[in-house]
């Protein structure tokens, strides 16, 4: 740190390290540790151990541990080593295996600030927190108080503070100092910190303690400062004036607690505080874990390149299939995808973002605010109107009556014994209420909408598509995905979306390309383009010739429920009625063998239950209110492959993949897989680091168990009423969660890949400082080539010599609830 | 039948028991003998609520087991069940089983699910007890219970630091309520020259007689449970530990605190009805209490946005209303509040996640920016002084700290130079010259024999405050509890005829409790070294057992009904007589104290964030 204070780049170092999560409405995954992601994996996994005392790895034993049951195989082990000596190998492995190392962290962060307590006797966390976030919270409340901060929606937080300090009788401070600062517009942060830190020097450093006594807070407030959007009614905050409220409090406590004589706390140090950013050491230790990590995702990524290189063998190109259908690259679509194509061969899928590449703001009916239904970092300048929806049904809700003291005593007597009866009944037959978020409402079948630009704009936005900007968004899927000749008599563009009740991380279900939304308005709005015939005579133009056979019919996919809905079924053709009634029917037996395949991971289903009673069981969890894990999500994420289905569909995943396809044939440039890997890295590795770092630290990087959890203004979780918000994914998300790094597998020749790479730093930089591996794979020799950072491709032979084969993978997923190790699927006969 | 109010008293105890002996991963086992034992006991109230309809709803007592018996005392253990047990047995059955089965499937795979259930057996055991009570006796016993439980279940997640610190805060504001009872039993005692049955209390021209020629007695009692009722129903200025008990899983927070526990000051104030009605006046001071509550916790609610808080505060504010109800005497009214708000905010608080949902759909669809709260038509210095309060929560949760807990710290850093050495040598030849004393009275000057006991009494009191005080040794915090209640048995000694089997009740389940505390305590500091009070070390971590034996020697040391101590508490009251209101306060003070110092320094040892850090280890603000 600097020996003067600049506050601007303070301010921005802050946000930088601090969580970047959006209030809960739009939950996004992201790497918890985007900070360090400019260090290497382990050299940013060792800073943020050294200065936030974060867990980053599993623990020593638990890796020995696994080793010990086979799921760390020798191979691998030798593998991690592999670039070291002969000599030192041993000796590595010696450590591994034995050496007890001293495992108690201590972060940097805090140790400044501590002084206060440790020398004064003074808690500054106990005096100011509750009421710090008391304030913010109420300040930023999106609707649960019944009397809002006053001033909240036109001034800052310092302001609207000061405010009420100004008119208010009363004072939320004890001393006349404090309230006189905060109130004078020409006291800012430096003198603030003047009065309570003292030595400018230090300011930086005192800061980073602060703020990261309660990142949950800090982190909220930056995001909303950097994202106004991310609020539906609005907040001019800024972290700046929250700091400044922050030490203004500090400074009325430490009056209060010590009088007026007190001193800044440059008058108590004993020593100059070890500098937050000092060099850090990477450990023997830290290389001992580094090696079992490796060792591990190792033990699992290479028996997915044998698996893959094996299932090429019978790759069968399929010739005129009967339906095309699209899914988005959830790994949760993998399973489902697996089972369409068990029940009907004749059924061909693709894998694409499930946004459709349908890039805009969805705008409801009657709704107030756009919807934002695309990837959180595009901004779009499009928007899709819904009208003639069935009327909404208007829900009671009496919540609020029941606080006021005449409301409540009415209320209290009255429905007070019907909730005896409602919970009764809920107990015995869960079913839909106002707390169940169902993926089939986001929008209404019946309802048109507005895909067609017509003049019209609202909110700044342009409604509807003009007829370019629909052929380029049709034709983008379709090439990116190679599928543009042969295209069957109906295509599908199946969106997905999650149901669950009574959770608050409901958005973190949906689909993440949707901005945390169920993608079936971009579903149906790409069909609505796909079917149009202007938008099909230019896409003619450019080479790609729909027939005026093919169908396009939009559908969105419930990975709860395992349901599926058909939207504008009107507008398909007579003679593809039955087709279309034929593939509704596959679906109903996917989606059953799917939930049957799902329901292996759940303790309440006995294994082996029939699929019926399988997919009845994961319906009932999405309406259950007592139930906190409606469905698994993403955990056990760890590969995204982007890759023609011929390559993937005889090898068994697990549900563990992202799956993109790709047709390197049709992509000589690599634009299209440019664009694959540019919207690839960043979503799926955000999601499996986010995984990642839930499960390793989850006290620290995730929110902890969920059952605790009190929804705080409508924008986080806190646990209790004056805890910190917890950012980061619930135990109940993660706990069957490996932390294992993403493997990003491209089917496509190394020359044109590393040319993509070239292109696109942004995407590199997550091979090169190793975030995701990175593998590309051969599409004539089907070889492996490892990318190594910085340093190109390296031939991978898998050190694994056989992979088990099942000709039928239900057999494996009716036996366990563990992970199943990769199988190669053989054609049955 | 006969028996039957008596089954579904011990009842909860046995599957309370067998909870503690089921394996703590069995958790099917754990919750299908869980859901079949509340369900059955569900059914067996109705049965007994249905027999007591039919004997044309007389109150119908079915034990009265004398425990202990001297010639002027006598200790007894009744059940009966009335209108009141009846309510109160029907809603908690009713509300206990839907929230055990619905916790069955909330808790899989918790950390701790076995012990969840243990814990919530463990209330509903002492909530049973406490509603069929049939005398201050047997309810206090149910009543230690619930206090005990709630900071079990509160400090539910013992790993992080808020739930602990609330879970002691709770426990203090509990420890008040008990003590409020205390001193209302030992009035009790001396106003009816006997432990009576509330039976008694309903019966009119007896109460009312007692009451002209007693009425300071009277007003004390009256107050006293007003002030048990006050605490433990979050009315002011005690409020603010409502909100905060809301750290547990969501269904413990809305059965125990959005429900069955709050409600028991309400309870207590009904039950006692017909007694305090005879004080002339004493109904507006109910009336007083219920309605600040009712306005106050109102203004809080409606600013609060955290959604638990703000049911937790609107459940007060209605509380508040139920005194009224209960002070104007419309206990039928009150008794159907108190069952709507039950079942109203256990529903509430359980679909208190789903708000995310609704509130952003509706806030969607029907955002208005110029809605502005109700409030708008205050003037604006009124408006803004009353958010500014609502907000700081009317200071009270400050005011409560500063004026209860700092004096009393600060009384006992006067007493800063003690350490264990020098504590034995001043209290060991006090206590020998005091034991002298007793056994040759006629050394002791005159003037000196009445002050006796007050002396004692004192050195109790100052050594307690210290225990609580302490901020470095464990072991010198449990001695002086030690210390605490050997004084206080000595002042006993002073006052009355000296009664060897009451303090050998008593001081035989302290010493016993103390010495398996010492052993364990010096278990632990022989293992990690010196053992200081100033943080929360999470010893459970890696000493689950000998965190359990603490807990153990610590319930048994304040007093809980584990040891014999229980008994001997009760007794020791009775020997204080009706004019030494003092001594009485004295004696109150430090089992408050103590029961806080206990639980301090077993929470400072094994609970809170853990000290070692080689595994995942919570922040402090979560």
């Amino acid at each position: 740190m600097d020996m003067h204070f600049d506050k601007h780049h303070v301010l921005h170092e802050l946000k930088h390290y601090l969580p970047a999560q959006a209030p809960l409405k739009d939950f996004v995954h992201h790497n918890t540790l985007h900070a360090f992601q400019q260090d290497e994996f382990f050299i940013g996994l060792k800073k943020s151990n050294t200065l936030f005392g974060y867990k980053t790895t599993l623990p020593l034993w638990d890796y020995r541990a696994r080793f010990g049951r086979g799921e760390i195989s020798q191979g691998a082990v030798d593998f991690a080593l592999c670039e070291l000596p002969e000599v030192e190998k041993v000796a590595w492995w010696q450590k591994m295996q034995f050496t007890d190392y001293h495992q108690e962290s201590f972060e940097r962060i805090g140790h400044l600030r501590g002084t206060w307590k440790r020398i004064r006797g003074i808690d500054l966390d106990a005096l100011v927190h509750p009421i710090l976030f008391r304030l913010i919270n109420s300040y930023l409340d999106q609707g649960i108080a019944m009397w809002t901060f006053p001033e909240s929606r036109t001034s800052t937080f310092r302001e609207a503070v000061a405010e009420l300090e100004r008119s208010s009788v009363a004072s939320l401070f004890y001393s006349s100092e404090a309230r006189t600062a905060l109130c004078d517009p020409q006291f800012q942060l430096e003198d603030a910190l003047n009065k309570v830190v003292g030595d400018p020097s230090l300011y930086g450093h005192y800061l980073f303690d602060q703020q990261f006594a309660h990142q949950g807070w800090s982190g909220m407030v930056s995001t909303i400062e950097d994202l106004p959007h991310s609020l539906l009614d609005q907040r001019p905050v800024r972290l700046e004036d929250f700091i400044l409220v922050e030490l203004l409090l500090e400074w009325d406590a430490l009056l209060h607690h010590e009088g007026l004589a007190v001193k800044p706390l440059a008058a108590y140090l004993d020593g100059r505080p070890e500098d937050l950013f000092a060099p850090i050491e990477f450990s023997e230790k830290d290389q001992v874990l580094k090696y079992w990590q490796e060792a591990m995702e190792w033990s699992f990524y290479d028996t997915v390149l044998l698996g893959m290189r094996e299932g090429a063998k019978f790759a069968v190109a399929k010739t005129s299939p009967k339906v095309q259908a699209f899914f988005c690259i959830d790994d949760r679509e993998c399973s489902f995808r697996r089972h369409l194509e068990a029940v009907n061969p004749s059924i061909q899928t693709y894998g694409t973002p499930g946004f459709f590449g349908i890039d805009t703001y969805y705008l409801p009916e009657g709704a107030k605010f756009p919807v934002k239904v695309c990837p959180a970092p595009v901004t779009p300048k499009h928007g899709i109107k819904s009208t003639q929806t069935v009327a909404r049904p208007k829900e009671r809700n009496l919540e609020k009556g029941s606080h006021s003291v005449l409301g409540g005593w009415l209320l209290t007597q009255t429905l007070g014994f019907l909730a005896l009866f409602k919970l009764a009944r809920h107990l015995i037959r869960p079913s839909k209420q106002a707390g169940t978020s169902l993926a089939f409402d986001h929008v209404d079948p019946k309802s048109s909408l507005s895909v067609v630009y017509e003049g019209a704009h609202e909110h700044g936005l342009q409604i509807g598509y003009k007829l370019s900007e629909m052929a380029d968004r049709v034709a983008s899927v379709l090439t990116t995905t190679g599928l543009t000749s042969d295209f069957a008599p109906l295509v599908y563009i199946v969106g997905h979306g999650a149901s669950s009740t009574n959770n608050p991380h409901f958005a973190a279900y949906d689909c993440g390309a949707c901005s945390g939304r169920a993608g079936s308005v971009n579903s149906r709005a790409y069909c609505s383009m796909a079917n149009n015939p202007e938008v099909r005579a230019v896409l003619a133009e450019r080479g790609i010739q729909i027939p005026p056979t093919t169908h396009f019919v939009p559908a969105l996919r419930d990975t709860t429920r395992d349901e599926i809905a058909f939207y504008d079924t009107d507008a398909i053709p007579s003679e593809l009625r039955a087709p279309h009634q034929a593939f509704a029917l596959d679906c109903e037996h996917a989606s059953a063998v799917n939930a049957q395949e799902r329901a292996r991971r759940f303790v309440a289903v006995p294994l082996g239950t029939s699929a019926t009673a399988a997919r009845t069981h994961v319906q009932r969890r999405s309406t259950s209110l007592f139930e906190p894990r409606p469905e698994l999500n993403h955990a056990t994420n760890a590969l995204a492959i982007v890759a023609p289905r011929t390559v993937t569909d005889h090898v068994f995943l697990d549900r563990r993949a992202f799956l993109n396809s790709y047709d390197p044939a049709k992509d000589p440039e690599g634009l299209g897989l440019q664009a694959i890997l540019g919207a690839a890295a960043p979503v799926c590795g955000g999601i499996n680091l986010e995984y990642y770092f839930s499960r390793v630290d989850n006290q620290r990087l995730g929110a902890g168990t969920k059952l605790p959890h009190n929804v705080m203004g409508l924008i986080g979780v806190a646990n209790g009423i004056d805890g910190d918000l917890r950012p980061g994914l619930p135990s109940q998300m993660i706990e069957v969660h490996d932390p294992l790094r993403l493997l990003l597998v491209v089917v496509q020749s190394r020359g044109i890949v590393q040319k993509v790479l070239d292109r696109a730093p942004a995407t590199r930089a997550w091979f090169d400082a190793a975030w995701i591996h990175f593998v590309a794979i051969d599409p004539e020799s089907m070889t492996p080539y490892r990318y190594v950072p910085g340093g190109g491709f390296q031939a991978y032979e898998p050190f694994t010599r056989e992979l088990p084969v099942t000709s039928n993978p239900s057999l494996l997923t009716a036996t366990t609830r563990e992970n199943i190790p990769v199988h190669v699927i053989k054609p049955s006969a | 039948m006969n028996n039957l109010l008596l089954c579904i008293t011990l009842a909860p105890f046995l599957a309370y028991f067998v909870v503690l002996l089921l394996p703590a991963r069995a958790e099917r086992l754990i919750s299908r003998w869980s859901i079949g034992a509340a369900l059955t006991h569900f059914v067996t109230v109705l049965g007994a609520v249905a027999v007591w309809l039919g004997r044309g709803r007389v109150p119908w007592t079915d034990l009265n087991l004398s425990l202990y018996t001297s010639s002027d005392y006598q200790f007894v253990i009744a059940i009966h069940l009335d209108y009141i047990a009846a309510v109160f047995l029907l809603l908690g059955s009713a509300l206990f089983t839907l929230v055990v089965t619905y916790s069955s499937v909330y808790m899989h795979r918790e950390k701790g699910y076995a012990r969840f259930f243990a814990n919530v057996w463990f209330f509903y055991m002492g909530y049973t007890l406490t509603v069929v009570a049939g005398n201050f006796e047997t309810l206090f016993a149910g009543w230690e219970v619930l206090g005990v439980s709630s900071f079990l279940l509160i400090a539910f997640y013992r790993d992080r630091y808020l739930p602990v610190k609330n879970a002691l805060k709770v426990f203090s504001v509990y420890r008040i309520a008990d003590v409020g009872l205390l001193l209302a039993m030992w009035m009790s005692h001396h106003f009816w020259h006997a432990n009576v049955p509330f039976t008694v209390l309903e019966m009119h021209d007896l109460v009312r007689e007692h009451v002209v020629d007693h009425a300071g007695m009277a007003w004390v009692i009256g107050l006293m449970l007003l002030l048990t009722a006050m605490a433990k129903s979050a009315q002011l200025p005690f409020t603010t530990w409502l909100p905060r008990a809301m750290e547990g899983p969501t269904p413990s927070s809305a059965i125990f605190y959005g429900s069955l526990s709050v409600h028991m000051g309400a309870f207590i104030l009904i039950r006692t009805h017909a007694f305090w009605m005879e004080l002339p006046g004493f109904a507006w001071i109910v009336v007083g209490i219920g309605l600040s509550t009712a306005l106050v916790a109102t203004g809080i609610a409606r600013v609060q946005s955290s959604v638990k808080a703000q049911i937790a505060y609107a459940s007060a504010a209605q509380i508040g209303v139920i005194f009224i109800e209960i002070a104007l005497g419309w206990n039928t009214l009150a008794l159907i509040h108190i069952s709507g708000n039950a079942l109203l905010r256990t529903y509430q608080l359980l679909i208190s996640p789903s708000v995310v949902t609704y509130q952003i759909r509706e806030q969607l669809f029907g955002f208005d920016p110029s809605h502005s709260s109700r409030e708008r038509i205050l003037p604006s210095r009124l408006r803004d002084t009353l958010y500014v309060l609502s907000l700081n929560e009317f200071n009270l949760d400050t005011l409560m700290y500063q004026s209860l807990w700092n004096p009393l710290k600060k009384a006992g850093k006067m007493l800063g130079f003690l350490t264990v050495t020098s504590a034995m040598a001043l209290f060991g030849p006090m206590i020998m010259v005091m034991v002298a004393f007793l056994l040759r009275p006629e050394f002791m000057p005159g003037w000196l024999v009445p002050a006796m006991p007050y002396v004692a009494a004192s050195i109790a009191v100052a050594s307690v405050l210290k225990a609580f005080s302490e901020r470095r040794h464990a072991r010198l915090a449990w001695f002086l509890i030690v210390m605490n209640h050997t004084f206080i048995a000595l002042a006993i000694a002073f006052n009355a005829d000296f009664d060897v089997a009451s303090t050998f009740l008593y001081l035989g389940g302290i010493y016993i409790a103390a010495l398996v505390g010492v052993f364990a305590l010096e278990h632990m500091r022989l293992r990690e070294g010196g053992i200081d009070l100033t943080r929360f070390h999470g010893h459970y971590y890696e000493y689950p057992r000998t965190s359990f034996v603490v807990l153990l020697a610590s319930l048994g040391i304040s007093g809980f009904p584990i040891t014999t101590a229980f008994l001997g508490e009760d007794l020791l009251f009775a020997h204080i007589g009706d004019h030494q209101l003092g001594l009485a306060v004295l004696f109150a003070v430090s089992f408050v104290v103590d029961g806080l110092a206990a639980m301090r320094i077993f929470a400072r040892l094994f609970f809170g964030p853990h000290s070692k850090t080689y595994h995942e280890v919570a922040y402090r603000s979560s």
